[in-house]
């Protein structure tokens, strides 16, 4: 299925080649970044006012004078400040956007959030590195095994541990079929904000597919505690390969469909293509990564460039955009949800067997027909379930590609069983200050095309 | 800037002169004239000074790492004695950052002391834009303050919220409950 | 339940009488619970299991809910479905108190009901702090068949009117709590009308 030529002007505008790609050397990009830096650094794009500000500006504006303003339009030059949220349809929770508006094309904005601010790193230092996992999967609950990974990889950093082979698999296995559940939502809500209501329940119906085998292997549909410190937390259940073929077989099928429902549509198009047009420059400037940075044209992926687990051993494809837009996001998306199936389709031939998590018993909980016969076993299960196990100090970062970027997990460790700092660099917080450089002078229809095309997830912004 | 050894070597280190062969211990590693560590799983960090930072980061950006992936803070008053190379004195707080290279496919991370009495640290905003969040999160939460940020408001608090949550003495503001083995 | 045959004879579903000499105290409760409106009050994890109960599994349509109105002033539910923290409380306030009379608050998950696991300085405890809880559904989060049962629950409640009967004697919210119904190998068998299954 390949991204079509463009059918609007604006779209054929935002045509250009990458100033700069991973191959740049460094001089040559420093210079385009620089370019980048002068309207990024500049407030002209973002709406810095305090609430109070904000409350008295609201409301029509007499005219001012402004130099970035350029030619006064048709609206008499009337700006407008406008809230817009924190309760709002479009299904992307608590984020709320002031924006500065004349008429209805947007000037600045600025995307408040705080609205889901959970303690969930304050709460992390309270918390044993076996209970850890509960709270780190609240955070992107929409690919929550995701922020798992990442937490258990940078405690086993820290433990200087290495999980088994099939532990291993089975965690790419599953953060694969989550890449698929995560994307099949965005499809559902990019659908549902840009008028396409059905697309909201075909969606629906592909997730709740995926989600009853989530449920099959990990016991919950959501918010799993699966990927644990030291491996996972239980094997993968008989007929997981018939499970996973079922679902394989149908998919392609409904990809078809969603692909007929909006890719070639042209509401569709005109909705998206030109719209929320960002270059290369200006997404590494902001920090954004995922497909966001890949829409640009900028080739980066985690799994391909700094591989964990086992993605070096698995072929796929990172897709690329070439416009920058709301519509490379989307076809992005889409294709990377092929890309994950698969991913999943070699993983089912090339599991390997062995432990599902690593024996040693200083962090594994033992098996429980064990506690009855050896008196060791029950120590150790009940240190590791009531004080924890100990992690040496020191400090490490652990990163993985989560569908909205990359997902990072920083623990510093004062030699306790809890973590002394838990930090998540969560993609979804960053790639929000990319919103007001892409809403610039975009009408208010178009910033829910663009928020939507962002995908956030509150959870993770706001921890 | 001016770069302290002047080469165009994307070495990992550069050593500093031999000087007095009498001096006890390893010569310390350098980078940028700034102390560097590896943590495990090999991941290397240097220790600017507050001083050092906007140079240290402007060099690294120069050598190709062009991404700041984040801005954390560490409040230490718990945990004075962590292990930090010769000539780096603790201080309450750290200023994290992540900074990534694609072209080297590696990250590096810079950790800087913040001494309590002036929780203050030099921004970044200036190099790298996308660290306008994350030092806003770091103010809101730990009371670090970043000179010529443009917007140092909260970001994740109530404008009116007093205190600085994620510091170790500010308490969890857990309210009692009715169940055995709750920690109080 | 819902097939009606003959109007005149049958009736319509869940009333004695056909509608022209029903009670009209009847009419009313039946005509509400037959299509409450829940608001758009998704917050976190639990917004997105409501939304796969509004999906085709699940379908919130067959009890007339698949309408979310994003309008408070056109809902007549509010489903708190995830965690309130202490910015967003004024705002569910604001929200609740731009409703119409008459309304309900189904309170989903535990951290709606509780504060569930973060017990922490940046949540409110429980959002029967801030507005009247009439259904506590249980779970982390509840799926989709949790949340039916407390929807289902309501209904019922509205229905016999033992709603308003319960919030004047507790001055509030009704507070009732239901058990969580997900995972489950067989069907659970919740006969509409059997009060049974809702303690307290």
């Amino acid at each position: 299925m390949a991204i079509t030529e463009p059918t609007t002007a604006e779209g054929a505008a935002g045509l250009r080649a990458p100033s700069i790609t991973a191959g740049t050397s460094p001089e040559e990009g420093e210079k385009v970044l620089d370019a980048a830096l002068v309207h990024l650094t500049s407030d002209h794009s973002v709406l810095r006012l305090s609430e109070t500000e904000a409350e008295d500006r609201s409301g029509y504006q007499a005219p001012v004078a402004d130099p970035d303003a350029g030619p006064p339009s048709d609206f008499g030059d009337e700006r407008m400040i406008m809230n817009m949220g924190p309760q709002h349809p479009s299904t992307h929770g608590v984020l709320r956007l002031v924006l500065e508006m004349e008429g209805e094309k947007i000037l600045r904005s600025k995307p408040v959030i705080g609205y889901l601010h959970t303690g969930m790193e304050k709460t992390g230092e309270d918390l044993t590195y076996v209970q850890g996992c509960t709270n780190v999967t609240r955070m992107d609950y929409a690919a929550p095994l995701f922020s798992e990974l990442a937490f258990s990889l940078a405690a086993e950093t820290l433990l200087g541990i290495e999980v088994p082979e099939r532990a291993q698999w089975i965690r790419m296995l599953m953060c694969e079929v989550n890449r698929v559940s995560s994307h099949l939502l965005f499809m559902a809500t990019n659908g549902m904000d840009l008028g396409a209501v059905s697309m909201m329940l075909y969606g629906w119906r592909e997730r709740e597919e995926v989600l009853r085998f989530m449920e099959a292997v990990t016991g919950l549909r959501m918010n799993h505690n699966y990927i644990r410190v030291g491996g996972v937390a239980a094997d993968l259940p008989d007929g997981w390969r018939e499970d996973l073929q079922r679902i394989l077989d149908v998919l392609p099928r409904r990809l078809e469909e969603f692909d007929t429902l909006l890719t070639g549509q042209p509401i569709w198009r005109d909705r998206l293509q030109g719209v929320g047009v960002m270059a290369a420059s200006e997404a590494l400037a902001l920090g954004a990564t995922g497909p966001i940075l890949r829409s640009t044209g900028y080739e980066w992926d985690l799994r391909r460039n700094m591989p964990y687990l086992h993605y070096a051993d698995v072929d796929f494809d990172v897709i690329v955009g070439t416009y920058g837009d709301c519509f490379d996001r989307y076809a992005i998306r889409l294709a990377e949800i092929q890309e994950s199936m698969r991913i999943i389709g070699q993983i089912v031939h090339l599991m390997p067997g062995g432990d599902y998590r690593i024996q040693d018993r200083k962090v594994t909980p033992p098996p429980r027909a064990r506690i009855d016969e050896s008196m060791e076993a029950l120590i150790h299960h009940f240190k590791i379930f009531t004080e924890g196990f100990k992690v040496p100090e020191g400090e490490a970062y652990a990163a993985v590609e989560s569908p909205r970027g990359e997902l990072g997990c920083y623990i510093v460790s004062d030699g306790s069983s809890k973590p002394y700092r838990m930090h998540i660099r969560g993609p979804s917080f960053i790639n929000l200050q990319t919103l007001p450089h892409l809403m610039r002078d975009s009408l208010i229809a178009d910033t829910v095309a663009i928020v939507s095309s962002v995908d956030p997830i509150m959870g993770e912004v706001d921890r | 800037m001016s770069d302290v050894s002047g080469g165009t070597s994307t070495a990992a280190s550069d050593e500093t002169d031999a000087g007095d062969p009498g001096t006890s211990g390893p010569e310390p590693e350098l980078r940028h004239g700034v102390p560097v560590t590896w943590g495990p799983g090999g991941q290397e960090v240097l220790h600017p000074s507050r001083g050092q930072l906007l140079d240290v980061v402007s060099a690294l950006r120069t050598e190709g790492y062009w991404q700041c992936l984040d801005v954390a803070g560490v409040d230490y008053l718990t945990h004075p004695g962590r292990l930090l190379p010769d000539g780096i004195a603790p201080e309450r707080f750290e200023v994290v950052v992540i900074l990534m290279s694609h072209v080297e496919r590696r990250r590096i991370r810079l950790r800087v002391q913040v001494p309590e009495s002036d929780p203050t640290c030099p921004t970044l905003f200036r190099i790298h834009p996308g660290t306008e969040a994350p030092e806003r999160e770091a103010f809101d939460l730990l009371g670090i303050r970043f000179a010529d940020h443009p917007d140092m408001t909260r970001i994740l608090m109530p404008d009116e919220w007093e205190g600085h949550p994620l510091r170790k003495d500010h308490s969890m503001g857990r309210i009692p409950v009715q169940f055995k083995g709750a920690p109080s | 339940m819902g097939l009606v045959d003959n109007v005149r004879d049958d009736g319509l579903a869940g009333l004695e009488h056909n509608f022209l000499t029903g009670r009209l105290e009847d009419l009313v409760r039946w005509s509400r619970y037959r299509s409450l409106m829940p608001a758009t009050f998704g917050l976190a994890c639990c917004a997105l299991e409501m939304m796969a109960a509004g999906g085709p599994h699940y379908d919130l349509a067959r009890f007339g809910m698949e309408t979310f109105r994003a309008s408070p002033r056109q809902a007549d539910l509010m489903i708190v479905a995830g965690r309130v923290s202490q910015k967003m409380a004024p705002v569910l306030r604001q929200i609740y108190d731009q409703m119409m009379e008459p309304k309900w608050v189904i309170s989903m998950g535990v951290c709606a009901s509780s504060g569930g696991m973060f017990n922490n300085y940046a949540l409110v405890q429980g959002v029967d702090q801030i507005v009247p809880v009439d259904v506590y559904a249980p779970g982390c989060p509840p799926g989709p068949e949790t949340l039916l049962h407390a929807i289902v629950t309501l209904h019922e409640q509205i229905r016999t009117g033992e709603i308003l009967r319960r919030r004047d004697a507790a001055g509030g919210g009704a507070g009732l709590w239901v058990d969580q119904l997900d995972g489950q190998k067989e069907p659970t068998a919740v006969s509409i009308g059997a009060t049974g299954s809702v303690t307290r």
